[in-house]
């Protein structure tokens, strides 16, 4: 039973909340930016970087990532000075320099060909080509040269070939080799005349060889020859007239030397030459002067061309080794660089082709152990002051981050695997220590009070110009927010996220550096070659009274291998420290991972993992565990939803597992119901369901007149979007005819649907939040040719004559008995839909700690910024003309689309560069909700959707305060004083 | 004011006793003042002084139960003007309205005191205060309601009332690929 007398106190908050939605917009002023959000910018995994020439004096370089993302950088701090985020369905493939003024790019597998400005990353000009699009496209910019006043662009992608004018972007001739089947896979410019060697393969085994005239593209000679054994299709030209090619096995190497008309060859096995050939072996693109380097799973081997007769190996080098392309130094001779590993360090070697057993560099160079190996290396030469070579490098690590080593030290680093964020959590930060004082923080009182009297200042208007950029500055760099402690508050928290390299970073709320990072052993690349995938990460403990004293700890979910089959692995850190607690590589694989509500007497969270077979695994394996899931069994259910097979299955769970061993762990399961949809009408798009944190406050929903309506609250509410499967594809490609969309509500326990409404002339994408008993979608209407913004709300009216005060004073009612979701549901359904300007990219919706505070919808739109729209814009009830009950009650009168209001903007004029999520989590201020949403950038903030009505805010002047306090105290004691006087003499008179 | 007329009374008996006992003894009594003319004056005087003293204390009782009838009028008036949303001057007129009835009913014995004699009858100008006090508070209690701050309606009794709890549990979604 609710305590009647905390009414009065509920009534007059809800008066303050009211009084403070009076305007609607929860907007911030302008030097309000940055005191409580903060905004990073990253780039991702750099997958290409061309150096700017030396001749243009700029030290900045100019990087591809595989985020999509076009970045110029510069060298001497990494910063970025413009960046380019290229759509998804737009892959860039290559980049070059032409001119030293464009930066070029190829993208869409070799069909849009776009120039950049180097200075100001302004696009120059773009072409659209036609090539097939299955080949790997590759993009050659001819060198300075006498061919034209402008150097041509060479494009080559699967059997054509187009030369592009880096001016103007114009075509300048385009070659389409006729012959079958055949493949372009490199394209190399003779140094001294205008001829183009051009090598191809031509279904497996026929290597076909083109001289092309660079000004016309006409075939100036075509040799062909087939081989005895099929080519794997690696080949490289090594210079104008010898060629290697791995054949189909990759153990043998054709050496080819092209001899005017003719075609010799020889093949070399290749272990005679290198010991361990395991793994896949690899031709590594490089090289001149004869120079060719062989990757395998253990080593790196430089080789050297003895004419066609056969190969010496210079050098290997035990994996990880990486080698860099090679750099042209003079006209003869070219820089290429290697880095290995050496114990905690690695080393740097850079060599010349044409000397490749000596070394020109040999550095060692200290790099923190959490970045993992080597991954890829670009080197870049300057000109020292003594006219010599230097020699700097930018490398690339498996965490993705971006280091510049040059002269043996890291110049600079780039945490860039922040820019693929696979999964976030929450951490609270550590208990303050007793003994800590206010001077200690504050570093000393004098300070304290300084600042406090310019605030005083700046309150009453006193402050010079001077003094509030003073004051502003204090604000933003307020130690308070950066602490490493727990805050009354809950604002300060740990943001512990999962990159897509594995690596588990923690960043703080207040100012969002990194605090911890950990790339995991366990989804780290292995020597036998499979690559681990990191999938999620939760809370595994969380201490609460009995176990205060330790620390809490996450949960890092992955598989060994790409294939949804291989077996998962788990990790559990110390969310404080990051460090390891206990690493498991499982035997069985990982298809869903369902957090329980259960804790042990640990405090760890209980974790059941769904294999590939679908049997259960319950996680964490201690007698205490399974004892209280025993327990729980029988009320514990899974779905799955299949979108391949278009079909909803729900399983029990048994206690047997039918395993070749014993394991009191593991559950089989039993289907229990299914919903299977018509593949020709209907395909599932979307299923949604409540954030498992979510805390809902009341079950009753008050409207006006005093009316009662109870919510149908059900964490096993499940929301599911299908389409037609015409609808399914791109807006415009179907008529509004032939385009459905059909909302589902489905109980996952007993698979009954408790709500279904269709949606004519919709289509997809969707998008859908689910939270206490209502779903808001996302979609676009064909007929209406707008998106559109659709709410279900869902209520018991099984519960709805729980309306006599009596029984409701002493308690008679059911509303508090357990509900179980076998017993039949009466629900009533509420919908309405809006027209919404914007596409969406995601949709949360804030979370408050207890659930009073009114909801937020945080709408991700196309423009990559985050827009709060409040609840009461989605209510179902909204009519054109509300009564004056329901006006007192706040409900808006109907209108056709939603208001966007620039100040419903939480990023105000930041960008989310390629947003992909956003997540809200509760403070433990009611009010107050962090919100934290991630793509190629970072932003943080914290929202209050019905403003801060539990706490003064930071603008509270606590100085002004505190005199008038004082002066208050002073003023009654001088009146009493004056008082005690003034009776005195009186009484002497 | 009726407490403090009673007293000065009782004082100026004792004066006039102490006065004429006083000089009695030593002072000879003026030529021409005859002591038993007042004093029988007064016999006759003393109970037509306290029969109008009864009528006078039954006329004040009466007045005094009767007051909260003005003050009833007034409070309505108020609490009409203050109208029926919640605010700082609805809430304080309809607090004080519940109030002074309260505090005034608590201290009907003290109120009524000055009238206690054996030959008034106090019990019904006490009947009639306090039932005009009931209807003050009456109508303070109607304010509140009007305002919305009494517990009346079901949805005073759930607004607050937390989720049932769910028997069973299940969890699952798209499979992760």
């Amino acid at each position: 039973m609710a305590p009647p007398p905390r009414h009065l106190l509920l009534v007059l908050l809800g008066f303050l909340a009211a009084a403070s939605l009076a305007t609607l917009a929860a907007a911030m002023y302008e030097d309000q930016v940055g005191l409580a959000d903060w905004h990073q910018k990253y780039i991702g995994k750099v997958k290409q970087a061309v150096y700017h020439s030396q001749k243009s004096g700029r030290r900045r370089v100019v990087v591809l990532t595989e985020e999509n993302v076009i970045a110029s950088l510069d060298l001497r701090s990494g910063d970025i000075f413009w960046r380019h985020v290229i759509e998804k369905n737009d892959p860039v493939d290559q980049l070059s320099l032409s001119l030293g003024k464009y930066a070029v790019t190829l993208s869409s597998g070799g069909s849009i060909l776009r120039a950049w400005n180097l200075p100001d990353g302004q696009m120059v000009w773009e072409t659209n080509l036609e090539v097939s699009k299955l080949s790997k496209p590759l993009l050659h910019i001819l060198s300075n040269n006498k061919v034209a006043k402008d150097n041509l662009v060479l494009v080559a992608a699967g059997r054509w070939i187009y030369a592009v004018s880096s001016i103007d972007g114009v075509i300048a001739w385009e070659k389409e080799f006729s012959l079958d089947g055949i493949e372009i896979k490199q394209v190399l410019q003779s140094p001294e005349n205008d001829i183009l060697y051009v090598v191809g393969i031509a279904g497996s085994s026929k290597l076909n060889l083109y001289q092309l005239n660079a000004k016309t593209g006409e075939v100036v000679k075509h040799i062909q020859e087939s081989f005895p054994g099929a080519l794997c299709g690696e080949a490289l030209l090594v210079s104008r007239n010898v060629l290697v090619a791995l054949d189909e096995t990759r153990s043998g190497l054709f050496l080819i030397e092209i001899k005017g008309e003719s075609i010799s060859y020889n093949k070399v096995h290749l272990s005679d030459l290198v010991q361990d050939l395991s793994g896949t072996v690899k031709l590594l693109p490089l090289m001149s002067n004869g120079v060719i380097a062989l990757q395998a799973s253990s080593t790196l081997s430089l080789l050297k061309l003895k004419g066609i007769d056969g190969l010496e190996v210079i050098q290997t080098f035990e994996q990880p080794a990486t080698l860099s392309d090679a750099l042209t130094i003079t006209e003869k001779d070219e820089a290429f660089a290697i880095v290995h590993h050496m114990g905690s360090e690695i080393e740097f070697i850079v060599k010349f082709t044409s000397d490749v057993s000596n070394e020109v560099i040999r550095e060692n160079i200290n790099i923190d152990q959490h970045r993992g190996n080597i991954e890829k290396v670009f080197l870049n030469n300057y000109i020292r002051t003594d006219k010599s070579h230097g020699f700097r490098a930018l490398v690339v690590m498996e965490d993705h981050s971006l280091l510049l080593v040059q002269q043996g030290e890291v110049v600079w680093s780039r945490e860039d695997g922040l820019a693929s964020i696979l999964d976030v959590i929450t951490s609270e930060l550590p208990v303050e220590k007793d003994g800590v004082s206010v001077a200690n923080v504050e570093h000393n009182l004098f300070e304290w009070l300084k600042g406090h009297v310019l605030k005083l200042k700046g309150t009453l208007m006193l402050a010079s110009a001077d003094e509030l950029v003073a004051i502003q500055a204090l604000r933003l760099k307020s130690s308070e927010k950066n602490k490493m402690t727990r805050d009354h508050n809950g604002f300060r928290k740990l943001l512990i996220v999962l990159t897509k390299a594995g690596k588990v970073i923690a960043l703080h709320t207040g100012d969002g550096r990194i605090i911890w990072s950990n790339l995991l052993p366990s989804l780290r690349a292995s020597k036998s070659g499979e690559i681990p995938s990191a999938l999620g990460i939760y809370q595994w403990q969380v201490p609460h009274h009995r176990v205060m004293r330790e620390n809490p700890s996450i949960l890092v979910v992955g598989r060994s291998g790409t294939d949804s089959s291989s077996p998962g692995v788990l990790s559990v850190l110390d969310s404080y420290s990051g460090e390891e607690l206990n690493s498991l590589r499982f035997d069985h694989s990982v298809v869903q991972i369902i957090p329980l509500t259960l804790k042990d007497s640990s405090e760890q969270r209980l974790h059941l993992i769904v294999d590939s077979h679908s049997r259960a695994h319950l996680y964490p394996r201690s007698p205490d565990a399974i004892n209280l899931f025993l327990h729980e069994m029988p009320n514990t259910y899974f779905y799955t939803v299949d979108i391949e097979k278009n079909v909803i299955r729900g399983h029990s769970l048994q206690r047997s597992c039918y395993l070749s061993f014993d394991d009191e762990y593991c559950f089989s399961t039993k289907e229990l119901w299914s919903i299977i949809f018509p593949s020709d009408a209907e395909r599932i798009a979307i299923s949604e369901t409540q954030k498992m944190n979510e805390v809902v406050h009341t079950q009753a929903k008050i409207i006006a007149d005093q009316d009662v309506m109870y919510k149908y609250l059900s964490k096993n509410l499940v929301f599911v979007a299908t389409l037609s499967p015409k609808a399914t594809g791109e807006i415009g490609s179907a008529a509004p005819e032939e385009a459905w969309l059909v909302a589902y509500l489905i109980d996952a326990v007993t698979g009954r649907i408790l709500h279904r409404v269709t949606h004519h002339g919709a289509q997809g994408p969707v998008h859908a939040v689910v939270s206490e008993n209502w779903v808001v979608y996302h979609y676009f209407n064909l007929r209406a040719h707008r998106f559109e913004m659709a709410v279900i709300e869902i209520y018991d009216q099984s519960r709805a004559d729980n309306k006599d005060v009596l029984k409701l004073i002493l308690g008679k009612h059911n509303l508090s008995a357990p509900i179980t979701s076998y017993t039949r549901p009466e629900v009533m359904v509420k919908s309405q839909s809006y027209f919404f300007t914007h596409s969406v990219k995601t949709m949360a919706v804030t979370q408050t700690a207890k659930g009073i505070t009114s909801k937020q919808l945080l709408i991700g739109t196309i423009g990559d910024q985050v827009l709060a729209l409040d609840k009461r814009f989605v209510d179902p009830r909204r009519s054109v003309n509300p009564t004056q009950q329901e006006k007192e009650e706040g409900l808006l009168p109907l209108t056709d689309s939603l208001p966007i209001i620039p100040m419903f903007y939480v990023t105000h004029s930041l960008q989310v560069e390629a947003l992909r999520g956003i997540v809200s989590i509760p403070s433990r201020l009611e009010s107050t909700t962090h919100v934290f949403t991630y793509g190629v950038d970072l932003f943080y903030t914290r929202l209050a959707p019905s403003r801060t009505y539990d706490s003064l805010t930071d603008e509270f002047s606590y100085a002004l305060l505190l005199i008038t306090i004082a002066a208050l105290v002073a003023a009654i004691i001088f009146t009493w004083i004056w008082s005690e006087k003034k009776e005195l003499s009186d009484k002497w008179r | 004011m009726e407490k403090g007329k009673g007293l000065a009374r009782r004082w100026a008996v004792e004066l006039y006793d102490a006065s004429s006992s006083s000089s009695h003894s030593s002072v000879s009594d003026p030529p021409g003042f005859t002591r038993s003319g007042p004093d029988a004056d007064d016999a006759t005087g003393a109970r037509q002084r306290k029969d109008s003293e009864t009528a006078w204390k039954a006329q004040k009782a009466w007045e005094v139960a009767q007051a909260p009838f003005k003050n009833l009028m007034m409070m309505g008036f108020m609490m009409w003007m203050a109208g029926s949303t919640v605010h700082l001057f609805s809430i304080g007129i309809t607090f004080s309205a519940l109030w002074q009835p309260i505090s005034a009913l608590r201290s009907v014995g003290k109120v009524f005191e000055p009238f206690k004699d054996p030959r008034v009858d106090t019990l019904a100008p006490k009947l009639v205060f306090i039932a005009l006090n009931l209807a003050a508070m009456g109508l303070g209690v109607f304010k509140l309601n009007t305002l919305g701050l009494l517990p009346t309606n079901a949805s005073d009794w759930v607004s607050s009332l937390a989720p049932a709890q769910e028997v069973e549990y299940a969890g699952g979604g798209i499979p992760l690929h």
